[in-house]
């Protein structure tokens, strides 16, 4: 008896074994996975939750594994921080902000990853791979490396060197394409499709993959003492992440573990590369963009597979969407780091930039329970980030050349004194 | 004297979840330069009514297909009207793995 019955198609309701494959064949819509709710309903409970691993994999009943094989490098069970510090500064009376920066291979990515890789496994595969800006690459880098597969990895060629650096150690394939990410994921979807035995994990297992950012809904509730929020905000890119995690709080209160899922879902998209965001403002479709730059290379995919599904989810949930410019996304990258002690990278800084202009427009309301989801690490984008500091001041080891920085014309001193101000 | 013909064909390649319509992955249509609503036009005649209704829905291409030529997004160039030179290279894949649902 397994908790898992299958595939079923979202559009057309198909049905299909637990098989590589993630297009269904009568009407090209998505596949998505199919659990026996019944079943799962009558095994999962908090106390067994709360007994399981310090990782992603307590949660494995809400997840489409069925075998105990996993490839684990310890993703999730982070930190979900109460930002009072931030909250005070934007006029939130509860924030939270859940820390994915801390994750094995420094993104969200490692949920996704662990999961695709261990159904790889399951497939027996001879190979697996991705198309990725970066985080991607690294997290399937990491645990093929632990899994002991060959990884093949389609990357656009403009990404950040800190993430390039970090995919490379773990000594896959890598694969630059010209052009942006949509190039590299259309050659990526090819090359799953000429191959099937290897296992792409954001294309031909992406029903399978996707379910791994659930658990960053299950995370939050578990740490709120099965509350939920009134409001979340996370970042849009393909729309995968807002969409699981709305799946996420909807599966805990069908299988009891929450009393409501009635949550307010947002998201925030770099201004110039911001599909989704832009639907939602207009309440129109998602119109692909094809030239774009933005500093959240992470964020940058012009033509979202999920775009669709994540406006829905947005406007149904009574939620908004932001597209902060790059210089605020700048901004609250150092705001983020001076209120909470959190480095996160241009993607992290999309989300709390997008937080704050939600709270300024007046669509998140300062009474409501928010939990932002922090995405990634700053030090995988140090050289995006150099640019936005002022180097250190070199002095001679005497005391009086450190008393002659702090004389009011340093002003760099001065700065960091008025966020202090706000303190809690 | 040898009179020398060059032929120029179109490739089109088709995603692995249209197989159990067009029964092959691959196919070459000689059409010279022309639209890829030709194209079009010219497989559904091959393939049939399955491989209409999977690809076009009024006459327009469906929410699910993304579909390339030589690596682009008709939705970035002329759509249906986009131009298809005889050595250009085609690719009908599902949306759900290169991205774009419209709604």
């Amino acid at each position: 008896m397994s908790h898992v019955i299958g595939l079923k198609c979202r559009e057309c309701g198909a049905e299909y074994p637990a098989v590589i494959q993630n297009t269904c064949y009568e009407c090209f819509g998505p596949l998505e996975v199919n659990y026996d709710w019944d079943y799962i309903s009558d095994n999962i409970n908090k106390e067994k939750i709360a007994s399981g691993p310090k990782s992603i994999w307590r949660y494995a009943d809400l997840l489409p594994l069925e075998s105990e094989r996993r490839v684990d490098l310890g993703a999730g069970f982070n930190k979900l921080h109460h930002a009072k510090r931030l909250g005070a500064v934007l006029g939130l009376d509860e924030l939270y902000i859940l820390d994915e920066s801390v994750n094995p291979t420094n993104s969200f990515k490692d949920r996704v990853t662990s999961v695709a890789i261990s159904k790889a496994i399951e497939f027996d595969v001879r190979a697996v791979g991705c198309a990725s800006t970066g985080n991607l690459a690294a997290a399937v880098a990491a645990h093929a490396a632990k899994a002991g597969l060959p990884a093949y990895i389609f990357i656009p060629g403009t990404i950040e060197m800190g993430k390039i650096v970090q995919m490379l150690i773990y000594g896959p394939n890598v694969i630059a394409v010209e052009g942006t990410y949509d190039d590299a994921n259309r050659l990526a979807s090819e090359v799953a499709d000429s191959h099937p035995d290897w296992a792409f994990v954001n294309i031909n297992i992406r029903p399978y993959y996707t379910e791994g950012s659930k658990t960053l809904a299950y995370e939050t509730a578990e740490q709120l003492n099965w509350q939920v929020p009134d409001h979340i905000v996370a970042p849009l890119a393909s729309g995968a992440l807002l969409c699981a995690i709305s799946r996420g709080y909807k599966e805990l209160e069908r299988v009891g573990l929450v009393d409501s899922s009635d949550i307010r879902l947002s998201g925030s998209q770099p201004l110039n590369c911001s599909p989704i965001s832009s639907a939602v403002q207009n309440n129109c479709d998602v119109v692909p963009v094809r030239n774009f730059e933005t500093v959240a290379h992470s964020l940058a995919i012009g033509n979202p597979a999920d775009g669709y599904y994540a406006k829905c989810a947005i406007l149904d949930s009574g939620g908004y969407a932001a597209s902060p410019t790059d210089n605020e996304i700048i901004e609250a990258i150092h705001l983020l780091a001076r209120t909470e002690g959190i480095f996160t990278e241009p993607a992290g800084g999309t989300t709390v930039a997008g937080l704050k202009k939600l709270v300024e427009s007046g669509h998140i309301q300062s009474d409501e329970r928010v939990v932002v989801y922090v995405t990634g690490n700053g030090l995988k984008a140090q050289d995006t980030l150099l640019k936005s500091l002022q180097r250190p001041p070199v002095i001679k080891p005497a005391l009086s050349e450190f008393e002659h920085l702090l004389a009011p014309e340093h002003n760099i001193y001065k700065q960091q004194e008025a966020v202090h101000l706000a303190r809690i | 004297m040898h009179v020398y013909k060059v032929i120029k064909m179109v490739k089109i390649r088709f995603s692995s979840a249209l197989s159990n319509v067009t029964h092959t992955r691959e196919t070459v249509l000689e059409l010279g330069d022309t639209t890829v609503k030709v194209v079009l036009d010219k497989l559904v005649e091959q393939y049939g009514a399955d491989f209409e209704r999977r690809i076009l829905d009024k006459g327009e291409i469906r929410r699910f297909v993304n579909l390339y030529v030589n690596g682009e997004d008709i939705r970035h160039l002329s759509g249906l009207d986009s131009p298809v030179k005889g050595t250009d290279e085609i690719s009908i894949l599902p949306a759900v793995s290169g991205g774009n649902f419209r709604g």
